[in-house]
């Protein structure tokens, strides 16, 4: 027994479960950036003459901005002439109409992601929406969702089918001059999801959209949208996926959800993009802009577990702006191997009585680094407006690092702010602890990763949360030797 | 149950033990006393397997294995049980749920039926009332934010719930006032049984009064300089290390 080394020190090297590839077939667009490319996949979705007006203008505003650096996370700058923009399964004829039509290889890799679309092993109440590279592939409980006057398609489905609801509110969240990679999702945006409650409805079931990256040298642009109607309710969860590759690949979707009166949206993110190898080799760059905004009395909630992606980039936001409207943030990010994460949230409070919640867990292992960013505005009028932000992270080994960065901007006398943060670090006499009351190192890692999120863990619809939990269990395996 | 054999180990370069051997048989309790830094500690805690420790040379034996060439929590299962002198603190982990885990991995490796909550609960609820201890504990996260004293008492539960055969009590008294050292003292003494024995590493004569030992051994300088009966360890309380000390 002379083993001086660090046990926590050689913590790295777990395998990526989704790690394979699809052979099949696709339709990739040469890879470039410019007006054709946008012209093209907007005639590909047969769009309005409006949306590629957008989407050109988009462009064009992109081309005059630059990648913003105040992110902690350094990387090589992307070249956006060497991505692709579009790729999609090869349709055989007019392509499938139903599931059952679907590529059966297709079917299988969603079936080995956990997601089975085919109607005898669906999750019972979840109603998916598949999306492969740039197209959805499918959406299940389609016709059970409609009886409730639920929308939920893919969001070229919707451009066609309701174009005057995506016409209302794309771009009113996030417009396309926000920032860099929301201005490049709006001129290159493939597919995503498109939910729309109506008046007075809860959504009958939980909706998720599964994003599968799968060809090489694509890039994923997806666009959700999500619009609450007044009193109405949804939960929505996604979850992402991608295989292994030794290049980086870019995702920059755009999320925008739309709360009117007495409406509540959650949304739930459990996000697994390859994360890359020890020295930092390949894995996706997750750069995502995500935000809803809240009339009165509405209530949005983002829950995110983020355990993959070699760099994430995101900060879920809620603009308060409707007296009485609720934010919430609750969020696990788990930084290994040589990962980076400067995720966090923006509350803008803007309405009177507004309140806001924000939980964060960091948790940095391997060469991770992991930042908190957060953003507590409150405006001139926003009269009792409320906050309360927790930030904690917690370390494991000595190789990693954790950084938190609140910014508060109060203009209302009455407003209330609370910041509370920790750093933690498991250390060896943790383990040693656990070891010598019969646990193994592993288990007892994850015990105590467990045990920091677990005020996240229950925000989390019930099915992904034990879900969730495996993941951060496998996501830090072989990261304690 | 327990042989040591001319046990050496040094941590960075720095001899601390130096070749202990004892003997210790299944219903026995032995103290080992000693001024600071004699290797008391360190005893210990190559005893459980910690890490950072080169072992030099010797054998340890629990019921004929070697056990040095185990993992920390293989010797935990094959019933070592360490009292720690500072329990560590978990936070977020709750301590029903860490004791069960231990429990069951200690059971399912000597091959009995793993306990399901509601059994665990029983059981540990009976145990905390023979100790005395309040069912609060169990909410709470492991030892965080605890007295140094009730963590003292939860290493108890610990060893109690866990049913070792080889326990061994790390200066388990320091820091307690009397009443917190009556429920240790208890709790060593209500495992103590003709399958088992116990290993009491101490600083003080007081817990001795509690615990009554078989044996009594001087630890010093990384060797064993004296081993006798109770009227040892009075002995030291009265005149001190030096006379032994000058011996040796």
């Amino acid at each position: 027994m002379s083993t001086s080394a660090d046990t926590i020190d050689e913590f790295v090297s777990s395998d990526y479960k989704y790690g394979f590839i699809t052979d099949i077939e696709s339709e990739s667009l040469e890879p470039g950036l410019n007006e054709d490319v946008i012209q093209f996949i907007s005639a590909k979705k047969d769009e309005p003459e409006w949306l590629l007006e957008w989407r050109l203008k988009a462009f064009r505003h992109f081309e005059k901005m630059e990648n913003p650096t105040w992110p902690h996370v350094k990387y090589p700058p992307v070249n956006f002439q060497e991505i692709s923009y579009y790729s999609a399964p090869k349709k055989k004829g007019d392509g499938p109409k139903s599931l059952d039509e679907v590529d059966p290889k297709l079917l299988e890799t969603y079936e080995k992601l956990g997601v089975p679309l085919h109607e005898r092993a669906r999750l019972a109440g979840v109603a998916v929406d598949a999306v492969f590279d740039s197209e959805s592939i499918g959406t299940t409980f389609k016709e059970d969702l409609a009886k409730a006057g639920v929308i939920f398609c893919p969001i070229s489905e919707a451009v066609r089918e309701h174009p005057e609801l995506v016409r209302k509110y794309i771009g009113t969240v996030v417009p396309y001059t926000d920032n860099y990679y929301a201005a490049l999702n709006s001129a290159v945006f493939s597919d995503g999801s498109f939910v729309y409650i109506p008046k007075g409805t809860r959504c009958p079931m939980e909706l998720s959209t599964y994003f599968r990256i799968n060809a090489a040298n694509t890039g994923q642009f997806e666009r959700t949208l999500i619009v609450a109607e007044e009193s109405s309710h949804v939960s929505y969860l996604e979850g992402c996926t991608a295989p292994m590759r030794d290049e980086n690949q870019l995702h920059a979707a755009v999320v925008e959800l739309v709360a009117l009166d007495n409406a509540e949206i959650k949304y739930s993110t459990v996000q697994n993009w390859y994360p890359g190898d020890e020295e930092g080799r390949g894995g996706i760059y997750n750069f995502v802009t995500k935000r809803g905004i809240c009339k009165t009395n509405a209530k949005i909630s983002w829950t995110q577990v983020e355990t993959g992606s070699a760099i994430t980039w995101k900060y879920p936001s809620v603009i308060l702006q409707g007296n009485n409207s609720i934010g919430e943030f609750y969020s696990i990010a788990l930084t290994n191997k040589a990962q980076q994460a400067d995720t966090g949230t923006k509350m803008v409070h803007i309405g009177k009585n507004t309140r806001s919640t924000i939980i964060s867990k960091g948790i940095s292992a391997g060469k991770g680094q992991n930042s908190y960013r957060g953003l507590v505005q409150v405006g001139k009028k926003a009269s009792n407006a409320r906050n309360f932000s927790q930030c904690d992270s917690l370390l494991i080994g000595n190789k990693c690092g954790a950084h938190t960065f609140p910014y508060i901007e109060a203009k209302n006398p009455t407003a209330s702010i609370e910041h509370e943060a920790t750093t933690s670090k498991i250390g060896e006499d943790q383990i040693f602890y656990c070891n010598q009351r019969g646990l193994e190192t592993q288990d007892a890692v994850n015990m105590i990763v467990n045990g920091f999120c677990k005020e996240v863990f229950r925000e989390l619809p019930m099915e992904f949360a034990v879900e969730a939990q495996k993941l951060l269990d496998v996501s830090l395996e072989g990261s304690v030797g | 149950m327990l042989e040591i054999k001319n046990l050496q180990a040094r941590i960075d370069e720095k001899q601390i033990l130096k070749g202990i051997n004892l003997s210790v048989k299944s219903g026995e309790v032995h103290a080992i006393m000693g001024p600071n830094g004699s290797g008391k500690s360190t005893l210990a805690s190559v005893l459980a397997g910690r890490e950072g420790y080169d072992i030099t040379d010797g054998e340890v034996l629990l019921q004929g294995n070697d056990i040095l060439e185990m993992s920390p929590e293989e010797r935990a299962r094959e019933g070592v049980f360490l009292a720690f002198q500072y329990p560590v603190e978990i936070p977020g982990v709750n301590s029903t749920y860490f004791l069960r885990s231990a429990v069951n991995q200690i059971r399912k490796h000597r091959g009995d039926e793993e306990l399901d909550a509601m059994k665990f609960l029983k059981l540990v609820k009976t145990k905390m009332k023979e100790l005395g201890l309040a069912e609060e504990f169990l909410k709470r996260p492991v030892n965080a934010g605890f007295s140094g004293g009730e963590k003292k008492r939860n290493e108890i539960l610990q060893m109690t719930m866990l049913d070792p055969s080889l326990a061994v009590l790390d200066e388990t008294d320091s820091g307690l006032d009397i009443d917190a050292l009556r429920i240790v003292a208890d709790g060593v003494n209500r495992l103590k049984n003709q399958n088992n024995a116990q290993i009491v590493i101490t600083h003080y004569q007081r817990l001795l009064d509690y615990i009554v030992p078989d044996f009594v051994h001087v630890l010093y300088d990384g060797c064993i300089i004296k081993s006798g009966d109770k009227t040892l360890a009075h002995d030291l309380e009265e005149k001190g290390y030096d006379w032994l000390i000058k011996d040796s």
